[in-house]
């Protein structure tokens, strides 16, 4: 398998996993109504990158499953989303969770850099194009993570 | 000429036509208590309404210490003496019995009276305990948009300075969080663009989501006279709104679109005016970033692309299009069906990036109001209580923060700025999470006026919340706190507010307030006092004692910004008319437009906001700004669709929209106390389509259930011309006129809109979304000979003229108006 093929099979992984973690987000933090309905609408849009990133493999032939390399992919031992009732502070668990999808979709960010960068280098301007369109949709999922932590972090922070 | 008019029945009263260009006509409006002869009034006391964002300028009647009557002040820019039905009556309310006479404090579970010492010690008291305990942190303050200018500025500095706590908002948050969200993404500041005088200039008006004739009724009536006064092709109208409202029955072109589409819609029209090249390219070029990425996003967002969303024809949106784009002035007015709509700051900045692309700004008639719901909404962003620094100072920008400090005399890491001021529905976040322990709500009454209103009154319950109310009646908030403060009011203290068009007016003190009532100014000004706050040099932090002083303190903090104050005085605001800032030395006589000559305060340096995500809500950081914009021109920011978040379902069929009424303001602790107005629209209820209610064998009339996943509402209906799907309820109506209290149960059933509406904010501009969520419609019992108590001369007016008894209000709404 090629490193194109690895790249998009890891990255289609990592938006998937991504997507799966924002709807449990939105799901397990139901009465933070604003991490609730963005998560959503973030959620969508790693779908949507993982639905392209599928029809670009399925024009190569690349495989996307099974799970791709453990070098690329995010680690596949992450602990599985647990309800919040069963913890004490959800606020702190609000930005754990915040800083978990915030390294998730930096690791998605890192691999559509490397899928950008290999497609100059081989000229291949589909692939480019791909990333040109996704690529900053997670750059704006990680700025999101990183501000509503910065938001939310004095007040919970300050009160436990 | 005078002429007496039922202006219950004929809410916009007689025509004073005037072409395009013209001076709109004086006419000037009286109502006094009737055996009151105009000769006998001995005093007129200058002031503006309060009960809505226009500013209208009138001159309150006394006789022997009491309000008697009010009349529309000719001089001035904003009404030329016209006055709306509740600028006329609403004064009436002052006098109510149960006004709040004496503070009350809460012992053994139920609100007692007490004197002021006892209720402000017991805040001063806990407001220390807190702080000492639990920090800054634990205390929020919820304001409204009815104080004055003076009183909220005072909260501002004691609220971020003296206790030092970044939770500070007002009910603003409900009505016009968007309007300044919008113009900073826009033009990097907050400000008003245009001015109500482009009424008079423009040759198309496109008003979106904004049912003017109800909201602003008398601009309506400048908008009716321009219709009257010209040929058909001198005025043409655009109204956006799902509602069959005044405006929408005079359009040209009528939109009515599915709920939650705005930005497909606009982005459609967008589409439209480039693709015909509808464009300025030398104002593009000239004074914007952006307009690539907007091009680009708008280029598959073809007529028949935003057809499928937003349930229209697409030749109807092509016909909208062309005529925005055959506009020669063109004004666009923004309000709550875009404010309170999904996606509600991306679609309000894509009608600044329509005026933006066609250079339709800062001339007579071409420009954008993007309007406020409140009185003083608009003061209280200024002064920084909505959730932004006082100045429209960058919270992100440390320079911006360290010249506040320098104004108030503090050091600048007493100010919180180490992230976005805390707005109003994070505040209750905090408070139901049990992290805010105290929350000091003046001049607003969340209990019916926030959504989900179970929630909120749980929040508001809580025994670990401390709640103090400042308010003028027992409110349902006011029921569920543990200190009252009986506030004056309007007509009763003195002080300066800002209409939606920048003009400030200067409302004078005509009666003694009832009781023991006190001005906001001097309660929070007691409470400085008390809390002993110091500046840097130990001396007191609030150096002002009454109005005309706090004023003075406000200008030296607007000097410099964009809402520069510091050419206007009390005097010079006494006897003519209002006057819109920035009024400074180069404009003495203040500025009727902004961005005449581009764009001023975009610049990094000078900007409020370096920009959020319109999705996420997300700040931009100040180097992201600087590479974008680095010489400070407007921004043309682009927004894709995204689907509403609450849809309708087989079990919640319909979806569900609230508002407002033209005879209401807010939740009627006035306007419910008005006796013209409440037998206007004595209670609530339920606008349905003709084809929606024959499709459940529903009439005018019945007794109907809305139902959502947050809760019930029973109201009769009347069924309208509304737009198929969709049901309407307004917002007005609560419980303090009920058997229940302060909520339904026992016999009441729900009666606030909002027991039914979701909590979901836009996410940048923070602002509640009640025009999103799905809902069901259900017979609780036939109508049995009553009708819906909607007024049939508004938006709700029956789908069968003359089917229903016909609003009117007899002699007791007969009001002069006097023309040359």
């Amino acid at each position: 398998m090629n490193g194109v093929a690895l790249t998009l099979r890891a990255l289609h992984h990592g938006e998937e996993h991504l997507a799966d973690r924002l709807t449990t987000m939105a799901e397990r933090h139901r009465t933070e109504h604003e991490v609730h309905h963005v998560a959503t609408d973030l959620a969508r849009w790693s779908r949507e990158h993982a639905e392209r990133l599928a029809e670009t493999a399925r024009e190569r032939d690349a495989d996307l499953a099974p799970a791709p390399d453990p070098d690329l992919a995010p680690d596949p031992d992450d602990p599985p989303a647990r309800p919040t009732e069963r913890r004490p502070e959800p606020g702190v668990l609000l930005l754990r969770d915040l800083r978990e999808l915030h390294l998730a979709a930096t690791e998605n960010s890192l691999l559509w850099e490397m899928l950008a960068q290999v497609a100059q280098a081989t000229d291949d301007d589909e692939l480019l194009t791909l990333a040109s369109a996704c690529h900053p949709r997670t750059l704006r999922q990680m700025r999101w993570t990183n501000s509503m932590i910065k938001t939310l972090s004095p007040q919970i922070l300050s009160s436990v | 000429m005078d002429v007496s008019v039922d202006r219950i029945a004929r809410p916009w009263g007689t025509r004073t036509p005037y072409g395009r260009h013209e001076a709109w006509p004086v006419r000037v409006d009286t109502y006094l208590e009737a055996g009151v002869d105009p000769g006998l009034v001995q005093r007129w006391v200058q002031t503006a309404s309060l009960l809505h964002s226009d500013g209208d300028a009138m001159d309150i009647a006394v006789v022997d210490g009491r309000m008697v009557g009010v009349r529309g002040r000719a001089q001035d820019r904003v009404n030329h003496g016209r006055l709306g039905p509740k600028d006329l009556f609403a004064w009436q309310a002052n006098a109510s019995p149960d006004r709040l006479t004496r503070p009350l404090a809460r012992q053994d579970g139920r609100l007692a009276e007490c004197g002021w010492d006892t209720a402000m010690e017991r805040i001063v008291t806990r407001s220390r305990d807190l702080l000492r305990e639990r920090g800054p942190g634990s205390i929020g303050f919820y304001t409204s948009g009815q104080l004055f200018l003076e009183e909220y500025y005072t909260l501002a500095v004691l609220a971020r300075a003296g206790i030092g706590t970044n939770h500070l908002d007002g009910n603003t948050r409900l009505c016009t969080a968007t309007a300044a969200e919008a113009l900073k993404e826009s033009f990097g500041c907050d400000g008003q663009p245009g001015s109500f005088d482009d009424i008079d200039d423009a040759d198309v008006i496109a008003l979106f989501g904004h049912n003017i004739a109800e909201t602003q009724p008398v601009q309506w009536m400048r908008v009716l006279d321009r219709l009257e006064g010209g040929g058909p092709s001198e005025l043409r109208l655009l109204c956006v709104d799902p509602r069959p409202t005044p405006v929408a029955r005079r359009a040209t072109v009528h939109l009515a679109p599915r709920g939650g589409t705005n930005v497909a819609l606009l982005n459609a029209l967008l589409h439209e005016i480039i693709r015909t090249d509808r464009v300025d390219h030398d104002y593009i070029e000239a004074h914007t970033v952006g307009y690539e990425e907007l091009a680009s996003q708008v280029q598959k967002c073809t007529p028949e692309w935003a057809a499928g969303i937003c349930d229209l024809p697409a030749a109807r949106i092509a016909e909208a299009a062309e005529l925005l784009g055959s506009a020669d002035r063109l004004l666009s007015t923004v309000l709550q069906g875009v404010y309170q709509s999904h996606q509600a700051t991306a679609a309000a900045v894509q009608i600044n990036n329509l005026h933006l692309i066609r250079g339709m700004l800062g001339r007579p008639g071409a420009g954008v109001l993007q309007m406020n719901g409140q009185p003083t909404a608009q003061n209280t962003r200024e002064c920084g209580a909505n959730g932004d620094l006082p100045g429209f100072r960058n919270w992100q920008n440390d320079d911006h923060v360290t010249d506040l400090a320098r104004v108030w005399n503090v050091d600048p890491k007493t100010i919180p700025h180490y992230a976005p001021p805390t707005h109003a529905m994070q505040m209750f976040r905090y408070a139901e999470q049990g992290s805010i322990r105290m929350l000091w709500i003046s001049g607003t009454n969340p209990a019916v006026s926030l959504p989900e209103l179970s929630r909120i009154r749980s929040i508001l319950e809580q025994e670990r919340l401390f709640v103090v109310v400042q308010d003028l009646f027992l409110t349902e908030t006011a029921q569920l706190a543990d200190v009252v403060l009986p506030a004056a009011t309007w007509g009763e203290k003195t002080g300066t507010f800002t209409n939606a068009d920048r003009t400030v007016h200067l409302s004078d003190k005509a009666v003694d307030p009832p009781g023991e009532a006190r001005p906001d100014l001097d309660i929070l000004l007691d409470y400085a006092t008390r809390m002993d706050f110091r500046d840097k040099d130990d001396g007191p932090l609030i150096t002002w004692h009454d109005p005309e002083s706090a004023f003075e303190a406000w200008k030296r903090c607007s000097a410099g910004r964009p809402c520069d104050y510091t050419g206007l005085t009390y005097d010079k605001l006494r006897g003519g008319s209002g006057i819109q800032w920035p009024c400074d030395e180069q404009a003495s006589d203040g500025t009727p437009r902004l961005y005449t000559d581009g764009v001023d305060w975009a610049h990094p340096d000078l900007c409020e906001s370096y920009g959020k995500d319109l999705a996420t809500g997300a700040p931009d950081e100040a180097v992201d700004y600087r590479a974008l914009n680095p010489d400070g021109r407007a921004v043309l920011k682009a927004a894709a669709y995204l689907p509403p978040h609450e849809e309708p379902t087989g079990e919640y069929p319909f979806q569900l929209v609230t508002g407002r009424t033209l005879y209401h303001f807010h939740t009627r602790t006035k306007t419910g106390r008005t006796p013209q107005l409440n037998a206007a629209a004595p209670d609530v209820w339920v606008e349905a389509s003709v084809s929606d209610a024959a499709g459940l064998g529903l009439h005018e009339g019945d007794l109907v259930d809305v139902t959502t996943p947050r809760g019930t509402v029973r109201a009769r209906l009347r069924v309208t011309d509304i737009r198929t799907g969709l049901l309407f309820l307004p917002f007005h109506y609560g419980y303090w006129d009920t058997g229940a209290g302060c909520g339904p149960g026992g016999d009441t059933p729900g009666r606030a809109a909002n027991e039914a509406t979701i909590t979901d904010w836009d996410p940048a501009s923070k602002q509640p979304l009640f025009k999103t969520g799905a809902a069901a419609l259900h017979l609780a019992a036939r109508a049995d000979g009553h009708h819906a108590p909607a007024p049939t001369t508004t938006a709700s007016a029956p789908a069968r003229t003359g089917s229903v008894p016909a609003t009117t209000g007899g002699r007791d709404a007969l009001v002069t108006e006097a023309t040359e």
